[in-house]
């Protein structure tokens, strides 16, 4: 009887375990390389993500050809000459919360941790760290960071013609409503 | 009963490892198919004079300043040709992404013009499944220079001129595209009797990315034989297509003097052996008017 009780206690937190997953498929990426002369900005918003609050472990995916930017040509560039997204179609975010623990998913709050990772797209992947914050609100969680990043990192060239329209450093802000993964 | 429970937290611990495998959380959501659509098979819309298969996005005004010099076997007393020159100035607006409009103004034989190329099937892999870029194209041109005979009856309809155009094309790789075009060129007058109304032609042409800024391009057109004056020759055009950011400045060697369909098919002089080539740019310049969703 003790053996069984044992095993059906290790049976619900397995099952507790698995009920930590969030995920969305409508996460947004925001991605912004603005200058003073040009607006450079673009969003996607099927970008998909897991959650793991039991182990801290954090993933976000795009599709590089799902960026929407407001001139057409600009978006052409982005894909054609920039981010080459024929030869690297997705960009991904593989990382850890810090301190995922320090988020109490029953107790309605805001959250600010540390994630650390790896971004890899067009072809580089580096290691990054964010800061982001989770927030619950009766069930629902929501997470919103911000990074920025050095295009030269990613091997992104910016030819000299238009070195002045294009910032350097592109900052790209996330935002997700997270579902139960069922 | 024990037994059943033991299989129960056997098989859902076993599930649970599985799918807790770190770094690779992304992949429980699993893959959703989406089309991919080909885009930029050619810089801009137009390869050299021939209209290409890409179009102008919707809400987009693209303005085009098209020269041909004269001909380059001038020889130093008109400069190879620099001396001399024509232009075509036009406009060309995105109603929607696949309906494209255009009109210009050419001053050689001082004709205007207007356009509209659709695109009825779009390449695109995935979901969707296309192997070619498919589009139509019709124009009208109007000659304003006096007629050559002022004694007999003249009629407006004579100076009207028109162009159809199938565009069939596909982006082989990101550095090389290629796309066919039959054509027909309808003249209501024309110089003799022997000359044809409906000029049938086929026309073809590709580009290769020397960079990712830079493109090559050629066009060749093809006229088929018995329709137009025997002085008048197949249009070969060579060019380079050089982008920088709303900019792309087209610069390219041809035989044909006129910048229109009805022209550059029908009535090209130049004969490449005897050198008789036009150095010549087309620049293109895009505004944003309205902003929509592009794929």
């Amino acid at each position: 009887m003790k053996k069984s009780l044992i095993l059906t206690l290790l049976l619900f937190t397995f099952w507790s375990l698995n009920a930590q997953k969030y995920f969305t498929k409508e996460g947004k990426v925001n991605f912004d390389s603005s200058t003073g002369i040009e607006k450079i900005a673009a969003v996607n918003t099927k970008a998909t993500s897991v959650v793991d609050f039991a182990s801290g472990a954090i993933e976000w995916g795009v599709l590089v050809k799902a960026f929407k930017f407001e001139k057409a040509l600009m978006q052409e560039h982005f894909n054609e000459n920039y981010m080459e997204s024929n030869k690297y179609p997705k960009a991904t975010f593989k990382g850890k919360i810090d301190n995922a623990a320090s988020i109490k998913l029953d107790k309605d709050g805001t959250y600010n941790v540390v994630v650390k990772g790896t971004l890899d797209m067009h072809g580089v992947a580096k290691p990054v760290t964010a800061n982001a914050t989770f927030v619950v609100k009766g069930g629902a969680i929501s997470a919103t960071s911000k990074i920025k990043v050095l295009l030269a990192d990613y091997n992104v060239t910016i030819p000299s013609v238009v070195k002045e329209s294009i910032s350097k450093e592109v900052t790209i802000s996330i935002a997700a409503d997270y579902s139960v993964f069922k | 009963m024990k037994k059943i429970l033991l299989a129960f937290v056997f098989a859902s611990s076993m599930f649970t490892m599985a799918s807790a495998q770190e770094g690779d959380l992304l992949s429980l959501l699993g893959e959703e198919e989406t089309t991919d659509y080909a885009n930029a098979a050619f810089k801009t819309n137009r390869v050299i004079n021939l209209h290409s298969l890409e179009n102008t996005a919707a809400g987009v005004f693209d303005f085009k300043i098209s020269h041909r010099f004269g001909f380059i076997n001038g020889g130093i007393q008109e400069l190879f040709g620099l001396d001399a020159s024509t232009i075509r100035i036009g406009g060309d607006y995105g109603i929607t992404n696949r309906l494209m409009v255009g009109f210009g103004r050419s001053s050689f034989e001082k004709t205007y013009d207007v356009f509209a190329k659709y695109k009825l099937l779009r390449q695109s892999s995935g979901k969707k499944n296309m192997p070619i870029t498919a589009a139509v194209f019709a124009s009208a041109a109007v000659k304003t220079t006096p007629f050559a005979d002022q004694e007999r009856e003249n009629y407006f309809s004579s100076r009207l001129y028109y162009t159809w155009q199938v565009i069939l094309g596909r982006k082989f790789s990101e550095g090389f595209s290629l796309q066919l075009s039959p054509t027909v060129v309808h003249r209501n007058l024309t110089a003799t009797k022997a000359e044809k109304n409906d000029v049938y032609a086929i026309a073809g042409a590709g580009r290769i990315k020397l960079s990712k800024r830079i493109a090559l391009n050629a066009e060749y057109i093809y006229v088929l034989p018995d329709q137009i004056a025997s002085r008048y020759r197949n249009s070969l055009s060579l060019g380079f297509d050089i982008e920088t950011g709303g900019h792309v400045f087209q610069l390219h060697f041809t035989n044909s003097t006129s910048m229109i369909e009805k022209g550059f098919i029908t009535e090209t002089v130049g004969n490449w052996l005897d050198g008789d080539i036009h150095f010549g740019f087309n620049v293109s310049r895009v505004f944003t008017f309205k902003s929509y969703e592009h794929e």
